[in-house]
């Protein structure tokens, strides 16, 4: 039971937080190109997976470097 | 059973027969668990949630009350967006799009069925515990022949505007709508009491309990709303307007449904908004359906699924094995 | 490393299994329990549902989206069922509320970021070779049906962005001629579609799409031109 009831008042606490640390409500920036009309938000999600996507084919995986030896 | 045919690169795999290596798929995916769900919570406690307020009919009749009138003036006179829309609503013809010469709507008919006249004004008008003035014209409304109804309801509905439609000649002072002079018989008092109900709330009641007591189903109200200038203006001005790419946007910061993208994108360009704008939904919809395809069945699709051997993005991610077969001393 | 290299141990042939016992008793051979059990036996046998060996070519963070897709979509459902226990309004007026309703949104943003890249991924080693095209479809059909779900989620939020979406959308699934069965209007209907008809279908669809995986196997590399001559002579698998 006193699990439940530290459960309860760390939830409580957090009721008492602020919704988000960055505020996003607030009117959103959107980028025009040409017929092209993008939200800030929307761009930097579709970026970053771009990104990742790059960086997961680049970045060597841990233990199967360099070397033929793995492939022996 | 193993049966020969030729091999075709795009289509069949080698047999691998080189070496094998331990991988741990459960410690990998209870990893994969911990770090998804560390980044949840910590993009929840950074970022949160949208929740822009829903927007009621008091909220609308309150803040832009011509814009209200001028909207259910429309709505009794049957010459809203809804009251002339179509399938699955009703007979009209407002939107109707075709397919080539196929008009998928009419297959399945009027199944959600909207008569704009009853169900936004006169049915929630007469189940109000309405005063002497609104009964008196209830009954003279109903007691008239059809022609004179519409005359009445044409004469009012004209009048909120101007005849270019540019502007809005009704006015809002004191708590009553003001019309300039004409003959409207009892729609007057109509809409001065739809206003009044739309004003307290009761008419938000009086659109979702149409079916009942318990009732889930927000057709009516959302409906009402969007055939306003007034809802359709804060949509704007969030930018989640049909032609500002809204369907993948999000209110305020907030990033939205960016997957949508190519569907939302599709709005924006030729021949969509150009010469097959007024079939520009089914359009996009029949494309959509077609691209869909073709991402599920690319397996099966010569030069699609050639691509990826061509543009030989499969040499970066198995690098390490083709430098073991291709120079195995190095 | 302790690299392998032989395979792992090889599948077992039906009915020569101690542990399984595939076949069962010989009178029972025939036995629809009996026939199914031998079919599944052998479709995953337990190394393969199971494999503690991968081939060497494995060795890429590309790899590890999949499973990612997979863990997003536990915490989707983990965070959903926490707003299904208080209900579609909670979240309005409770930060505790707010703060799961958050999760629920962030995961299936990560989940949808690490599903794509899992696509393209796939897409870039045409993982549909060597008789694994229903894997590609299955995985393309649950991206179509998490766009489904995610779309009705945005219905459920009973909030401004769900009157707006629906009174958008309506017009482009009506003139479709969907919008007669599927009223986006209808606040019941789109919950119940969100939370209890989609999840089933991709829990449905991810499961057999794992399956499928594990059945086949990860897709080998393209022939390098080195194996040209030596596939082209290969026996291939029908």
């Amino acid at each position: 039971m006193t699990h439940l009831t530290t459960i309860h008042a760390t939830l409580v606490a957090l009721g008492g937080l602020p919704r988000s640390i960055v505020n996003l409500d607030k009117p959103g920036h959107y980028i025009h190109w040409h017929f092209i009309q993008i939200s800030v938000a929307n761009l930097i999600v579709i970026g970053s997976m771009v990104l990742v996507f790059l960086l997961a084919l680049l970045i060597p995986f841990p233990g199967h470097g360099k070397g033929g030896r793995d492939d022996g | 059973m193993k049966k020969h045919r030729a091999f075709k690169v795009d289509r069949d795999a080698p047999e691998y027969t080189g070496p094998y290596r331990p991988y741990d798929i459960v410690k990998e995916g209870t990893i994969a668990l911990i770090v998804i769900a560390i980044l949840t919570v910590g993009l929840a406690v950074l970022f949160g949630s949208p929740d822009e307020p829903q927007r009621t009919i008091k909220n609308w009749a309150t803040a832009d009350p011509t814009d209200f009138v001028v909207t259910a003036a429309s709505e009794l006179s049957g010459s809203s967006g809804v009251a002339g829309y179509g399938p699955p609503y009703n007979n009209a013809l407002g939107s109707v799009q075709y397919l080539g010469p196929f008009h998928l709507p009419d297959i399945l008919g009027v199944r959600i069925p909207i008569n704009t006249a009853n169900d936004f004004v006169l049915d929630p008008l007469r189940s109000q515990p309405g005063p002497p003035a609104l009964e008196s014209a209830l009954a003279t409304y109903d007691a008239a022949s059809t022609s004179q109804q519409a005359g009445w309801a044409n004469a009012y509905a004209s009048g909120t505007v101007s005849s270019d439609g540019s502007t809005v000649l009704v006015k809002f002072a004191d708590g009553k709508v003001v019309m300039p002079p004409g003959t409207y018989g009892p729609v007057t008092e109509l809409m001065q009491s739809e206003t009044a109900i739309a004003r307290s709330g009761a008419l938000d009641q009086a659109l979702i309990t149409g079916t009942g007591f318990y009732t889930t189903d927000y057709t009516k109200p959302d409906l009402f709303l969007a055939d306003g200038g007034w809802f359709d203006g804060i949509g704007n001005s969030q930018n989640l307007g049909g032609e500002q790419w809204g369907m993948m946007n999000e209110t305020n910061s907030y990033p939205g449904q960016a997957w949508l993208w190519l569907y939302t994108m599709l709005y924006q360009i030729p021949p969509y908004n150009s010469t097959w704008g007024p079939n520009a939904d089914v359009d996009v919809w029949f494309t959509m359906i077609v691209l869909s395809g073709l991402l599920i069945f690319v397996p099966f699709i010569p030069g699609l699924r050639s691509i990826p051997r061509l543009t030989r993005v499969y040499r970066l991610i198995w690098r390490n094995h083709y430098r073991a077969i291709e120079r195995p001393d190095a | 490393m302790d690299d392998v290299t032989v395979p792992p141990i090889a599948s077992p042939e039906p009915g020569d299994d101690p542990v399984t016992k595939t076949t069962g008793h010989p009178g029972d051979a025939k036995m629809w329990t009996a026939r199914m059990r031998r079919r599944v036996v052998r479709a995953f046998p337990p190394d393969r549902l199971l494999p503690d060996r991968q081939p060497a070519y494995v060795a890429s963070w590309i790899y590890v989206f999949g499973v990612a897709t997979v863990a997003a979509l536990v915490v989707v459902i983990v965070t959903g069922c926490i707003l299904a226990v208080k209900g579609p309004q909670w979240w309005h007026v409770s930060s505790v509320g707010h703060l799961v309703n958050s999760c629920h949104l962030w995961s299936v943003e990560l989940f949808f970021f690490a599903m794509v890249i899992h696509l393209w991924g796939k897409f870039f080693m045409g993982a549909w070779r060597g008789r694994r095209a229903m894997t590609w479809i299955v995985g393309g059909v649950t991206f179509l049906a998490s766009i489904v779900t995610a779309f009705t989620g945005y219905l459920s939020q009973t909030n401004f962005d769900s009157q707006w979406i629906s009174t958008q959308a309506k017009d482009g699934i009506n003139a479709t001629g969907g919008g007669a069965l599927f009223n986006v209007l209808n606040f019941g209907q789109m919950l119940m579609w969100h939370i209890t008809l989609m999840p089933l279908v991709i829990i449905l669809l991810t499961g057999w799409h794992v399956l499928l995986v594990r059945r086949r196997g990860v897709v080998p590399p393209y022939p390098a031109k080195a194996e040209k001559g030596a596939v082209a002579l290969a026996e291939v698998a029908r």
